[in-house]
C-alpha cells in the first residue's frame, strides 16, 4: 500500500517536472546563501579565535598603557612573572606583527608558539633573521621581511617575531602590553599600582576582535536570513501549489481506503526525500557563494578592523549538518501548512477549482490587519527600544508587515484600475490581473522584499558615500603625510621639511583603553588646518582654543555614542586624569574609540610616544617633486611619503570592498526573487488555461493573450516595485538612524537618490519580462488543439 | 447558406500514430435553421464543433462561415470569425471568473461591435439575471452561470451560435429550462444553432440532426 501509495504521489512530480526543480532550487537557493554567509561567519569567528589565542591572551590577564621595557625589567626584579609584547601593524601591509621575549613567554597550554628549542633557530629568532606566520600568511609574504617560518594554527595575518626586531619594525620604544602569567607575588592590580599609566586587562575568550566585528557578522547574517526567507517564499508557494494540485489526487487515494496517517507518512517522506536533495545542493551552493565572497570579507575584515581572516575555507562537519538542519527547518515551515490542510481535508468534500487560490484571497483582510499590526510594532519599536537586537527586529517587522500588506494593496489598486477601465479587453486585463494576485502573492511579496532591501542598503551605501567623500575632503586637508623611520630620521626630515613648506604639523597617537575599551588618543598642535576643515558633530564655545590650551579633549561619534560623552562630559584619560569632553567629531570607517587632546598635553602623558608622523601643508602643485625629494633624501618607502590623493583613494577603496559583500548578497537576493517570481508565473500559466482558454475562443489571439500576460506580470511587478520605494526609504533611514549607530557608533545624513531607484525599477521590469517571457511565450506558441483541450476536458 | 461543412477530415496524433476523428464529414446549416449534433462517445461530435467555431483547423476538407473559408484562415482570422460571426456556449460555462455578471455578459459583444444597454437589460430580463448583474460567476448555481453564458453569447448577436452540451452540467428540469429558453432567445435572434448532445431527448427539440458514426455522417 505503501509503495502504490508514494508512486502516485511521485506521479505528480513526474507530470509537473518544473514545479519540482522549483521546488529543489527554491530550497537549495535559500539554504545556499544562508550556509554560505554562515561558512563566511564560521570562518572568521575561527581566525578570531586563533588571533585571541595568540601567546595565551584569551586566558591571562594582561597589563596595558604606558609601558617601557625598564618597568618590565623592575617587575621582574619584583618577582612578577610578566613577560613583554609588541603589537602593530607592519607599514605598507595588511600583517600584524607581534613581538615577544621568548624566555619570560609564559607557557600557554594549547596556544600557539614557535618551536625555538634548535640553537639554531632560536639565534636567527633573536637577531630578526627569522620569523613566523601561517601557512597561507607566508603564500603572501612581503619582501620587506625577513624569510617566514610556517607556525600552523597562528591566525591568518600575524606574524610573530623578537621583541627588539618588532620594535624596530613598528618604530616603537614602548611596550604594547604585560602578559601575566600565574603565579605572582600579588594581584594584577597591585602590579599596575606599581606602574603609572599601566591598567589592568582581564582576558575575554572572545576578544577584541569578535567583539569589534560582531555588527559586520550580524549584518551578514541579517542578509543571510533575508535571502533565506525569500527563498523559502519559492518553496512555499511551490509546495503550497503542488498540495492544491493533489487534492483530487489525495480524496480519491483516501476514498480507495488509503488511511491518513500512511498519506501524511507519504507525503512527509517526500518532502523529507527533497529535503535531503536540495540541502545537499543548498550546502554545496553555499560552499561555492562562501569561497567567492570569502576573499572580499577578508579584505574588508582587514582594512576595516585589522583582523586577519583566511582567504579559503575550512568549514566542521557541524557547519554541513547545520546546512541540512537549515534546509529541514525551510521545509517543515513551508510544507507543515500544506500537510495540515490535508490532514483537514473532508473525504467527500467537493472538488473545488482553484480553492487555494480563493483560500488566499477570503484571508486578505485578515492579512491586511497583521500587516499594520506588524508596521505599528515596527513604529513602536523605532520610537522606544534600543539596540542592535531592538534595531533588526524592527527591520524584521517592518520587512514582514510590508510583504502581507502587498497582495490587499495590489488587490485595491487592480480594482481601481478595473473601475475606470474602459474596452472590455482593459477590464478583462485589470480584473484578471487582479484575480491573479493570490497565486503570485508569495512571489510578489519576494520580490517586494528583496527591492526594498536593494533600494533600503543602496540608499544607506549611497548616503554613506556621499558623506564619507565629503569628509575625507574635510578631514584630509594637508597635502602630504609623511612617516620616519625613527626618531632620529623624524628630526631630520622636520629640520629638511620646515623652510619649504607652509606648514608641518606632527601626528602623534598612543594606544590606551578608552572607557574600558581599545582606543587611542592623538596630540595635534593648534592651526588652522584643524580649525577650519576638522568637521565637528558638536562644539562647545572656543573648542579649538581650549583644546590648545590643554583644558578638555575632542571624542570621536563612536566613543560619544556609545559614552553618551557629549561636551561638557568628562572623560578618563588615563595618564590625564579625567578632562571636560570640548566637542565630537565624526570619524567614520573607525571601529575604535579616539580621543584628541592639545600636543603639549599629550606630550606629558605620553613621553615616550615617538614623534615619527607629519601631516604637511604645501602648495599642492609641489607635493610631486618633493616627495621624490624625500624619499631620495631619506629613502623613505612609497608607504611612508603619501599624497593626500593616495590616501583618498585608499579610503574609497576600503569604503567600496566594505560593501562589495553587501552588493553581492543584494544581488544574489534580487536574483532568488526573479526567480521565484519565473517559477509562480511558469506554474500558474500551466493553470491559468481554463481561464484563458474561453478569452481566446471568444475571440483574442494566442499573440494578444502572451502580450497580456507579459503586460499582467510587468502591470504587478512595477506596483510592486511602487510600493517597494517608500520600504525602501523607510529601511535605509532605520538603517542608518538605528542600526548604524548601533552597530558601529556613526550616523548619517539620509540622501535621496531617486535615479538609483529608477534605475532599480528599469531592471525589475527587465526581470519580470524576463520571467514572464517563458510562460507567455509558451501560450503564444500553444497549438489550438491544446487550447481546445481545456473543453473536451469538460466531459 | 451560412455554413457549409464538406468533406471535412481531422486526426489526432497519438503513441501509436495519427487516429482519425472525423472522415470526410459534410453538412450545411442555414440562417434561423437549428441542428443537433448526436453519436457516442469518441464519434467525433466535440471535434467537429470546435473546427465549425475556428478553434482548430481541419487537415483536409472545407468550412465555410457566411461565405468565408475559415479553414484557410490564419490564427488571427480565425480569431476575427470568433468574434464577430461565431457565439459559443461551453458545458462548464467558461465564464470569466474575474468579472461581475454584468461585465460577463457584454464581454464577447465588447470585443466585436460592441452592445446597447437596451439590449443588455432586455437579455438580463429574459435570462433572469437583473438581481445577479454585480455578482461574480462563483457567487451563482450551475443553471445561473449557464443562463449568464447563453446571454454573453447572445449579446453578441453572433450569426451561428454553437453549443457544446449546454445542459450537460444542469440537473434535468433546470436543462430543460435552459434549453427552451436558449432556442426561444435564438428564434428571436434568427441565428443558426448547432448543438452538440448525447440526448435523444433534446436532440428532438431542434429542427434535424445529424448523427456521426466513427467520424462519419451516419
Amino acid at each position: 500500500m505503501i509503495a502504490a501509495t508514494l508512486l502516485a504521489l511521485w506521479s505528480h512530480w513526474r507530470r509537473h517536472p518544473i514545479q519540482l526543480v522549483t521546488l529543489v532550487v527554491g530550497l537549495a537557493l535559500a539554504t545556499g546563501l544562508w550556509t554560505g554567509v554562515q561558512a563566511i561567519n564560521a570562518q572568521a569567528r575561527l581566525s578570531y579565535d586563533q588571533a585571541a589565542a595568540t601567546l595565551g591572551q584569551d586566558r591571562l590577564p594582561r597589563l596595558e598603557g604606558a609601558l617601557t621595557l625598564e618597568a618590565f625589567a623592575a617587575a621582574r626584579r619584583a618577582g612578577w612573572p610578566v613577560s613583554p609584547v609588541v603589537e602593530g601593524r607592519l607599514r605598507g601591509t595588511s600583517l600584524t606583527l607581534y613581538g615577544i621575549d621568548p624566555f619570560t613567554l609564559p607557557p600557554t597550554p594549547g596556544g600557539v608558539m614557535p618551536d625555538l628549542s634548535d640553537t639554531d633557530v632560536l639565534r636567527d629568532f633573536l637577531t630578526g633573521e627569522v620569523v613566523f606566520a601561517a601557512p597561507e600568511t607566508l603564500a603572501r609574504w612581503p619582501d620587506a621581511l625577513p624569510p617566514g617560518r610556517p607556525l600552523s594554527g597562528l591566525a591568518p595575518g600575524l606574524v610573530m617575531a623578537d621583541l627588539t626586531f618588532a620594535q624596530a619594525q613598528l618604530s616603537q620604544a614602548g611596550v604594547t602590553r604585560f602578559l601575566i602569567a600565574p603565579g605572582g607575588s600579588g594581584t594584577p592590580e597591585e602590579l599596575a599600582a606599581t606602574i603609572p599609566g599601566s591598567t589592568v586587562v582581564q582576558p575575554e575568550p572572545d576578544g577584541d576582535l569578535a567583539r569589534l566585528t560582531d555588527s559586520f557578522h550580524l549584518n551578514l547574517t541579517a542578509f543571510g536570513l533575508l535571502a533565506f526567507a525569500v527563498g523559502l517564499f519559492i518553496v512555499h508557494a511551490t509546495i503550497g501549489l503542488a498540495f492544491e494540485q493533489r487534492r483530487t489526487l489525495v480524496r480519491t487515494l483516501r476514498a480507495l481506503g488509503v488511511p491518513l496517517s500512511v498519506l501524511i507518512g507519504c507525503l512527509a517522506a517526500e518532502l523529507l526525500a527533497l529535503t535531503l536533495v536540495a540541502g545537499a545542493l543548498g550546502v554545496a551552493l553555499g560552499y561555492i557563494v562562501a569561497a567567492a565572497l570569502l576573499p572580499g570579507v577578508a579584505a574588508t575584515l582587514s582594512g576595516l578592523y585589522g583582523a586577519g581572516v583566511a582567504g579559503s575555507l575550512s568549514l566542521s562537519p557541524l557547519w554541513w549538518m547545520s546546512g541540512f538542519g537549515m534546509a529541514g527547518l525551510g521545509m517543515a515551515v513551508a510544507g507543515g501548512l500544506g500537510l495540515r490542510q490535508i490532514a483537514r481535508l473532508p473525504l467527500l468534500a467537493p472538488a473545488m477549482p482553484r480553492a487555494w487560490a480563493r483560500a488566499q484571497r477570503a484571508g486578505l483582510r485578515r492579512q491586511a490587519a497583521a500587516g499594520l499590526v506588524l508596521l505599528g510594532i515596527s513604529a513602536a519599536l523605532g520610537i522606544l527600544a534600543e539596540g542592535l537586537l531592538a534595531g533588526f527586529l524592527l527591520l524584521g517587522a517592518l520587512l514582514v508587515g510590508a510583504a502581507l500588506l502587498l497582495p490587499p494593496i495590489l488587490t485595491v489598486l487592480l480594482d481601481l484600475g478595473t473601475q475606470r477601465a474602459r474596452g472590455a479587453v482593459a477590464q478583462w486585463l485589470w480584473a484578471d490581473t487582479r484575480q491573479q494576485v493570490p497565486g503570485l502573492s508569495l512571489a510578489l511579496m519576494a520580490l517586494l522584499l528583496a527591492l526594498a532591501a536593494n533600494i533600503g542598503v543602496g540608499t544607506m551605501v549611497g548616503s554613506f558615500r556621499a558623506t564619507f567623500v565629503g569628509w575625507l575632503d574635510q578631514r584630509l586637508a594637508s597635502e602630504m603625510y609623511v612617516t620616519a623611520s625613527n626618531v632620529e630620521e623624524a628630526r631630520a626630515i622636520e629640520a629638511f621639511l620646515a623652510p619649504q613648506v607652509e606648514a608641518l604639523l606632527p601626528i602623534v597617537s598612543q594606544e590606551v583603553t578608552l572607557a574600558a575599551a581599545p582606543g587611542e588618543v592623538f596630540g595635534i598642535v593648534d592651526h588652522p588646518t584643524y580649525r577650519d576643515n576638522w568637521p565637528l558633530l558638536a562644539a562647545s564655545p572656543d573648542v579649538w582654543t581650549k583644546l590648545s590650551e590643554g583644558a578638555g579633549v575632542l571624542v570621536n561619534e563612536q566613543l560619544a555614542r556609545r559614552q553618551d560623552l557629549w561636551p561638557g562630559a568628562q572623560l578618563d584619560l588615563g595618564p590625564l586624569t579625567a578632562m571636560p569632553v570640548l566637542g565630537v567629531y565624526s570619524d567614520y570607517g573607525n571601529p575604535l574609540g579616539q580621543a584628541i587632546v592639545g600636543i603639549d598635553a599629550f606630550s606629558r602623558a605620553f613621553p615616550e610616544a615617538p614623534r615619527l608622523r607629519y601631516a604637511v601643508r604645501v602648495d599642492p602643485d609641489t607635493v610631486p617633486e618633493l616627495a621624490a625629494d624625500l624619499s631620495d633624501r631619506f629613502n623613505l618607502s612609497q608607504d611612508q611619503v603619501v599624497s593626500q590623493s593616495a590616501i583618498k583613494a585608499f579610503s574609497l577603496a576600503v569604503f567600496e570592498q566594505t560593501f562589495s559583500v553587501t552588493a553581492a548578497l543584494n544581488v544574489l537576493t534580487l536574483g532568488v526573487a526573479g526567480f521565484a517570481l519565473w517559477a509562480s508565473l511558469t506554474t500558474l500559466g500551466a493553470m491559468r488555461l481554463p481561464q484563458v482558454a474561453p478569452v481566446w475562443a471568444l475571440g483574442l489571439t494566442r499573440r494578444q493573450l502572451a502580450l497580456a500576460d507579459l503586460g499582467r506580470a510587468l502591470v504587478l511587478a512595477v506596483l510592486t516595485a511602487l510600493v517597494a520605494v517608500p520600504v525602501g526609504i523607510v529601511l535605509a533611514w532605520v538603517l542608518l538612524a538605528i542600526v548604524n549607530v548601533q552597530a558601529f557608533g556613526w550616523r548619517l545624513p539620509l540622501q535621496a537618490d531617486p535615479w538609483s531607484w529608477l534605475s532599480l525599477g528599469g531592471w525589475t521590469v527587465v526581470a519580470a519580462t524576463l520571467a514572464a517571457a517563458l510562460p507567455a511565450w509558451r501560450l503564444w506558441r500553444m497549438p489550438p488543439a491544446d487550447l481546445v483541450k481545456v473543453f473536451a476536458h469538460e466531459r | 447558406m451560412l455554413l457549409s461543412v464538406s468533406d471535412v477530415h481531422k486526426s489526432f496524433a497519438s503513441a501509436d500514430g495519427p487516429v482519425p476523428v472525423l472522415r470526410g464529414v459534410s453538412f450545411t446549416l442555414d440562417h434561423g435553421q437549428t441542428l443537433a449534433l448526436t453519436g457516442e462517445s469518441g464519434s467525433g461530435k466535440s471535434t467537429l464543433l470546435h473546427l465549425v467555431a475556428g478553434l482548430d483547423a481541419p487537415d483536409d476538407g472545407r468550412i465555410e462561415v457566411a461565405g468565408k473559408d475559415i479553414a484557410g484562415l490564419d490564427d488571427a482570422g480565425r480569431a476575427a470569425v470568433r468574434r464577430r460571426d461565431v457565439g459559443l456556449v461551453f458545458q462548464q460555462f467558461n465564464l470569466i471568473p474575474s468579472l461581475t455578471v454584468a461585465q460577463n455578459l457584454s464581454f464577447h459583444a465588447r470585443l466585436g461591435e460592441g452592445v446597447s444597454p437596451e439590449r443588455l437589460d432586455y437579455l438580463a430580463q429574459r435570462l433572469g439575471l437583473a438581481d445577479l448583474l454585480a455578482r461574480y460567476p462563483e457567487q451563482l448555481s450551475g443553471g445561473q452561470q449557464q443562463r449568464v453564458a447563453i446571454g454573453r453569447t447572445l449579446a453578441a448577436e453572433p450569426r451561428l451560435i454553437l453549443a457544446d452540451e449546454p445542459t450537460g452540467n444542469l440537473d434535468e428540469g433546470t436543462g430543460d429550462d435552459v434549453l427552451s429558453l436558449m432556442l426561444e432567445l435564438v428564434a428571436d435572434s434568427g441565428a443558426a444553432f448547432l448543438m452538440v448532445t448525447h440526448s435523444d431527448r433534446l436532440a428532438g427539440q431542434l429542427d434535424a440532426r445529424l448523427h456521426l458514426r466513427a467520424g462519419q455522417v451516419a
